[in-house]
This record gives structure tokens, C-alpha cells and sequence, in this order.
């Protein structure tokens, strides 16, 4: 499986082991952590749920699409669900490669699409006591913003957005 | 006919619920997310989410089947 749930802490020195390969002259990861505000809000921590089914297949989806766009060795990205804290690692991807200009490439490719098309979703809790779904709640208040959000989710050559 | 719904997120807070089985007569999904609205109040404007149907992304016109298993998904946010 290139692309996995896990309900614990991603062991990353695991993962980049499943990349290794005598052909690869290095290898690229992100990983993504819960950082402590958001779009104004002091965020305490976080909580993720995915519907895994389809979740799973679509993220294989696209680590078979980024295999076949550049020329890389092996790809993998790994996301937690569950109740997460500061600091926490969220979502890891590796990739190996020959030469590393496509391995960046590739990496970047794998986290960009994941954020816009794997139906995860990630619940915000605040400071303040309050708390919300990221990327639903704001919509659901300003129904003028469906176009723009529909935009953002449909054109996968735009940055993701900036919400890990 | 009898179809699975499952809630995820902000939908599911809303239903009060993570799954269950309804009867209906709604014949597309895009019918039964107004009927589920009208029974739930969701917030989400149905253009904001996509369906999917026995655990793959669907179109909204596709006509349903009894014993179908339907998921609403708002936005998504991983990473």
C-alpha cells in the first residue's frame, strides 16, 4: 500500500526503509504538523477523521499518478487520523529517486493533491473554547463563497492551501 | 428501497449520527441530499460537497440503487 491511515505516531525511520532501492540517489519527505493558529484562531489541537474507504483509494490514486508523471523510484505518503497535539506529525511523504530534481517534484505533487482530493477532515479546536471543521464552517456561513471553494478544489495546478 | 447513508465531519455532528439505513424515494443522490437537509439541516450548499456511492466519487444524476451505500463529502482538509 502506497498511501495509509494510522491511528498512531507515523514511524517515519519505518517508512523510508519501504523506499529504499540500489538505483536511488537520495530521497525527499514532508512531513506535515499541527501548528498552533490558523487563520486568526489559536489552536489547541486537532482532531482528523477520513472516510477510508475511499480515502485509501484515492490516495493510491495518486501516488500511482505521481509514479507515472516523474521518473522516481518509490513513493509513500502516510496520514494519522484521530486526536492530534501541537507539534504532532500529521501527515508524512516520501519519495526516492534517481536524482533528486523529480523526487522534489514528486513529493510536492503527492501533498498538494492529497490536501484537495482525499476525503479527510480535520476538526480545529481553539483557545477560545470554540471550535470547527476546517474548510466547512466558513463556507457554510457565507454560501457567496461556494464558487470560490469550489474553484479551489477543482484546479489541482493551484498552491494547496496553506492548512497544515 | 432502502439505501446506507454514512456521515462524516461537519455532517455528521449535524445528523447526529454516523450512519444508518433509511427508506426513501429520493431516485439520485442530488435528491437525497434535499431530503436529507429538509430532515437535518445541513449548512452545505450541495455544490460544495461531492457524493460518492458504494465507496467510489459518483455524479450527482447517477440513479440509485436499493441496498446503495451514499456518502456526502464537504470540503476535505487533510495534510
Amino acid at each position: 500500500m502506497r498511501f495509509r491511515f494510522t491511528q498512531t505516531a507515523i514511524d517515519t525511520i519505518e517508512a523510508r526503509r519501504e523506499l529504499l532501492d540500489l538505483g536511488a540517489g537520495g530521497y525527499v519527505s514532508f512531513e506535515g504538523w499541527v501548528r498552533d493558529h490558523n487563520e486568526g484562531q489559536e489552536v489547541t489541537r486537532l482532531e482528523y477523521e477520513a472516510f477510508q474507504e475511499l480515502a485509501v483509494k484515492e490516495g493510491e490514486r495518486i501516488v500511482a499518478d505521481a509514479l507515472r508523471r516523474f521518473p522516481v523510484k518509490h513513493a509513500l505518503c502516510i496520514h494519522r487520523i484521530g486526536s492530534l497535539a501541537l507539534s504532532d506529525m500529521a501527515v508524512w511523504v516520501g519519495v526516492s529517486s534517481a536524482h533528486r530534481g523529480e523526487a522534489f517534484d514528486a513529493c510536492r505533487f503527492i501533498i498538494d493533491e492529497v490536501k484537495h482530493r482525499v476525503p479527510i477532515w480535520k476538526k480545529e479546536h481553539y483557545r477560545s473554547g470554540d471550535s470547527g471543521w476546517v474548510n466547512c464552517e466558513r463556507c457554510a456561513a457565507a454560501p457567496s463563497h461556494t464558487h470560490e471553494h469550489e474553484h479551489e478544489h477543482e484546479h489541482r495546478d493551484e498552491p494547496a492551501a496553506s492548512h497544515t | 428501497m432502502q439505501l446506507k447513508i454514512q456521515y462524516y465531519a461537519l455532517m455528521r455532528e449535524q445528523a447526529g449520527r454516523s450512519e444508518e439505513t433509511i427508506e426513501t424515494s429520493s431516485v439520485t443522490p442530488a435528491d437525497l441530499y434535499g431530503e436529507l437537509t429538509a430532515r437535518y439541516g445541513f449548512t452545505l450548499a450541495r455544490e460544495q460537497l461531492k457524493v460518492a456511492v458504494n465507496s467510489e466519487f459518483s455524479e450527482w444524476s447517477r440513479r440509485l440503487a436499493a441496498g446503495d451505500a451514499v456518502v456526502f463529502i464537504p470540503p476535505v482538509a487533510g495534510g
